[in-house]
C-alpha cells in the first residue's frame, strides 16, 4: 500500500531539487554582505582608530577623522525622524483606525504609495524649492532634515499601517462592544500590540536616511565644515553640516591625494553605525515580541 | 399566565401586518417591552439582509433565536448595540427601541452599548491580564478607584464562574487560559460594565460540552437581573433555555412563539417543525 510507484519517486525529486534551489538562492545572499565587509574593512584597516572617528578633517581633508560629517549624519537622521515618526505614525493611525472608505482617503492613500515611489533625488529638489526657497530656510541642517523627512514620512506610514493591521479585528470589535470609544481601543489594545511593528518600521528608516546623499547635498550638506575635535554640538539649526554619505562623495571624487584607505574608512563607518541600528531594531523587536500577548 | 400568553398571541397575529408597514413611531413607544423592533431592515450595500422584521422582548425573559447560517443573527445584534455602524456599506431602516428610547437616534453609543453586554461566538481574550480584561469597560466609564474595581472584577469573574479558577492568577495573561476559560472570561467582560441586556452570539460553538453546561447554569442564574438574548444554532439550547424562540431564516421571521410550542410536534409553520428537528438546515 505505501509502496514507491515512480509518481512517488518523481515527486519526491521535485521536492529535493526545490528545497535546495530555493536554500541556494537565500545563502547566496551572505556573499555579498560578506564580500563588501570584508573588502571595506581590509581596505581601511590602516585608518581605522577611536581617533578617526573623533578626529576633524587635516591637510585639505586629505588626512585625519571624520568627526565633523557623523556629527552632521546624527543631527540629520535625528532631526528627520523627530519629524516623520510622529507625523508618520498618527497618519497611519488615522488612514488603520479612522478613516472610511471615500474618494478624499483614497486620495491620501494614492499619495503615500506615489510619494514612496518617488526618487531621492526629486525629493532632493523639491526640498530646494520648498525649504530652502519657498520657506526661506537656506541651505541649512533644518531643510535638509525636512527633505530627508519627507522621504522616509510614507516608508514610515506604510510599515506603521501593516503593523496596526497585524492585530486581529476581533480584538478591536471586543472593545466596541463594551462601549469603548476608536480611542480608548487604539490605546488599550492596538497600539500596544503593534509598537514592535511600528518601532521596527521606524528605525529601519534611519539607516535609509543616513544613507542617502542626493536630497541632502542640495539642501544644506556641504564638502566642508570647521568643527572643534570632539565637540558633541557644533552645529546650530540653520547652520549647513557636513554628512558621512556626501563626505565619502566629496573624498571619492572631488579631493586629491586623499590618504587612500579615508575614503574606505568613512564607509565603514557609515556601514558599521547603520548596521549598529539595524541590530538594535532586531533587538527591540525581539524584546517586544517576547512581551506579545497572544 | 393566561393574560401573558393572550397578549403574546396577540402579538403574534399582528407582527405580519405590521411587517410591510411604516409604523408610527408613537405605537411603537406604547408597548411596554424592553426591546421593541419594528420593520426593521438591513442592507450591505444593495444586497438586503435583514427584510422589515418585528419583534418584542420583554424584561428578564431568555430569548432565544435560531436559525442556519446567513439568516441575520448576528447582524441583528449589531444593529442592537450599534456595532453596525463600524461597516460602512450598511444600511439600516426601522425602529430599535432599548427601554422607550431609538437607538439609531440615540447621542450616546457608548451607553448604550454599556447597556448591552455582548459574547461573541469565538472567544476573544483581550491581550491583558485577567484582571484588566474585566476591568477595561469600568475604566473606559471612568471607574478609578481600586477598591470598586476589585469587587466588582470578584462580582463579574463568579457570575461567570471563572472566579475559583482564576482567582490566584488575576495577573497572568487572559489570551493563555483555555478555550472554555476564555468563552467565560467574555462573559464576564459582557458583565463588567453592568448590562441590563445580555446577547450571547452562539457562545458555545468553540467550547466543549461540559463548560457550555456550566454556562447554560450561569445564563438561569443571570436572568434573575438581566434580559438575555441567545443567539444559537443548537436548536436544543434554545429549546433548553429560551422561554421564547424566534426562527429567522434569510433575514425574515418564520416564527415567533413560546419555546414549547416553537419545539412541539405542532409549530405553526412547517418549517420550523422541519428546521428543529434537523430535516433541513
Amino acid at each position: 500500500m505505501f509502496a514507491e510507484t515512480p509518481l512517488v519517486r518523481r515527486k519526491q525529486r521535485q521536492e529535493t531539487i526545490a528545497k535546495w534551489l530555493f536554500f541556494s538562492m537565500a545563502a547566496s545572499m551572505i556573499i555579498p554582505l560578506i564580500l563588501i565587509v570584508g573588502y571595506l574593512v581590509a581596505r581601511a584597516w590602516p585608518s581605522l582608530s577611536l581617533s578617526f572617528l573623533i578626529d576633524v578633517p587635516t591637510h585639505g581633508m586629505t588626512e585625519g577623522g571624520i568627526w565633523p560629517a557623523l556629527v552632521g549624519t546624527i543631527y540629520l537622521v535625528v532631526l528627520s525622524l523627530a519629524v516623520s515618526a510622529p507625523v508618520g505614525v498618527l497618519a497611519a493611525v488615522y488612514l488603520n483606525e479612522y478613516a472610511r472608505e471615500n474618494w478624499f482617503n483614497r486620495i491620501i492613500n494614492l499619495a503615500v504609495i506615489n510619494l514612496a515611489g518617488v526618487p531621492s533625488i526629486v525629493h532632493a529638489l523639491f526640498g530646494l524649492g520648498a525649504f530652502v526657497y519657498a520657506a526661506h530656510f537656506g541651505y541649512s541642517i533644518i531643510s535638509a532634515s525636512l527633505t530627508l523627512a519627507i522621504m522616509t514620512l510614507p516608508v514610515i506610514i506604510a510599515s506603521t499601517r501593516e503593523a496596526l493591521a497585524s492585530v486581529p479585528r476581533s480584538f478591536r470589535e471586543a472593545c466596541w462592544n463594551v462601549g469603548a470609544t476608536r480611542w480608548q481601543t487604539i490605546t488599550a489594545v492596538v497600539l500596544p500590540n503593534s509598537i514592535s511593528g511600528i518601532l521596527t518600521g521606524v528605525i529601519l528608516q534611519v539607516s535609509r536616511a543616513a544613507g542617502e546623499t542626493a536630497p541632502i547635498m542640495f539642501t544644506g550638506a556641504v564638502f566642508y565644515e570647521a568643527v572643534q575635535k570632539g565637540d558633541l554640538f557644533p552645529y546650530r539649526l540653520q547652520d549647513q553640516c557636513m554628512a558621512l554619505s556626501m563626505h565619502l562623495y566629496t573624498l571619492a571624487t572631488q579631493v586629491p591625494g586623499v590618504k587612500e584607505s579615508i575614503p574606505f574608512a568613512t564607509a565603514v563607518v557609515l556601514l558599521g553605525s547603520v548596521l549598529l541600528v539595524n541590530a538594535s531594531a532586531i533587538v527591540v523587536r525581539g524584546y517586544l515580541r517576547s512581551r506579545k500577548k497572544w | 399566565m393566561a393574560v401573558q400568553g393572550a397578549r403574546l398571541l396577540l402579538h403574534h397575529s399582528i407582527t405580519p401586518l405590521l411587517r410591510h408597514s411604516a409604523v408610527p413611531l408613537s405605537a411603537a413607544m406604547s408597548s411596554d417591552a424592553q426591546i421593541v423592533v419594528r420593520d426593521l431592515r438591513l442592507a450591505y450595500g444593495h444586497k438586503e439582509v435583514i427584510h422589515g422584521i418585528s419583534f418584542d422582548i420583554q424584561r428578564n425573559e431568555i430569548f432565544g433565536v435560531i436559525g442556519p447560517a446567513q439568516s441575520g443573527k448576528t447582524s441583528l445584534l449589531r444593529c442592537l448595540n450599534r456595532t453596525i455602524d463600524f461597516t460602512p456599506e450598511a444600511r439600516v431602516s426601522g425602529v430599535i427601541l432599548v427601554d422607550g428610547e431609538d437607538v439609531r437616534q440615540g447621542k450616546d453609543v457608548f451607553a448604550l452599548r454599556r447597556k448591552i453586554g455582548m459574547v461573541a461566538p469565538l472567544p476573544v481574550g483581550l491581550p491583558k491580564s485577567i484582571y484588566d480584561n474585566v476591568a477595561f469597560a469600568p475604566r473606559c466609564a471612568g471607574m478609578t478607584r481600586k477598591r470598586e474595581l476589585d469587587a466588582l472584577v470578584e462580582q463579574c469573574l463568579r457570575q461567570a464562574a471563572l472566579w475559583d479558577e482564576v482567582k490566584d492568577r488575576l495577573d497572568s495573561l487572559g489570551t493563555k487560559l483555555s478555550g472554555g476559560q476564555q468563552q467565560r472570561l467574555t462573559i464576564a467582560r459582557a458583565l463588567s460594565h453592568q448590562p441590563e441586556i445580555l446577547c450571547l452570539d452562539e457562545f458555545s460553538i468553540a467550547i466543549d460540552p461540559v463548560t457550555t453546561m456550566r454556562i447554560e447554569d450561569v445564563l438561569k442564574e443571570l436572568r434573575q437581573d438581566m434580559t438575555i438574548i441567545l443567539v444559537t444554532n443548537l436548536t436544543q439550547q434554545a429549546r433548553r433555555l429560551a422561554d421564547r424562540t424566534m426562527f429567522l431564516w434569510n433575514g425574515e421571521i418564520v416564527e415567533l412563539d413560546r419555546s414549547e410550542v416553537i419545539f412541539s410536534e405542532h409549530p405553526a409553520n412547517r418549517k420550523t417543525y422541519e428546521y428543529a428537528n434537523g430535516i433541513f438546515g
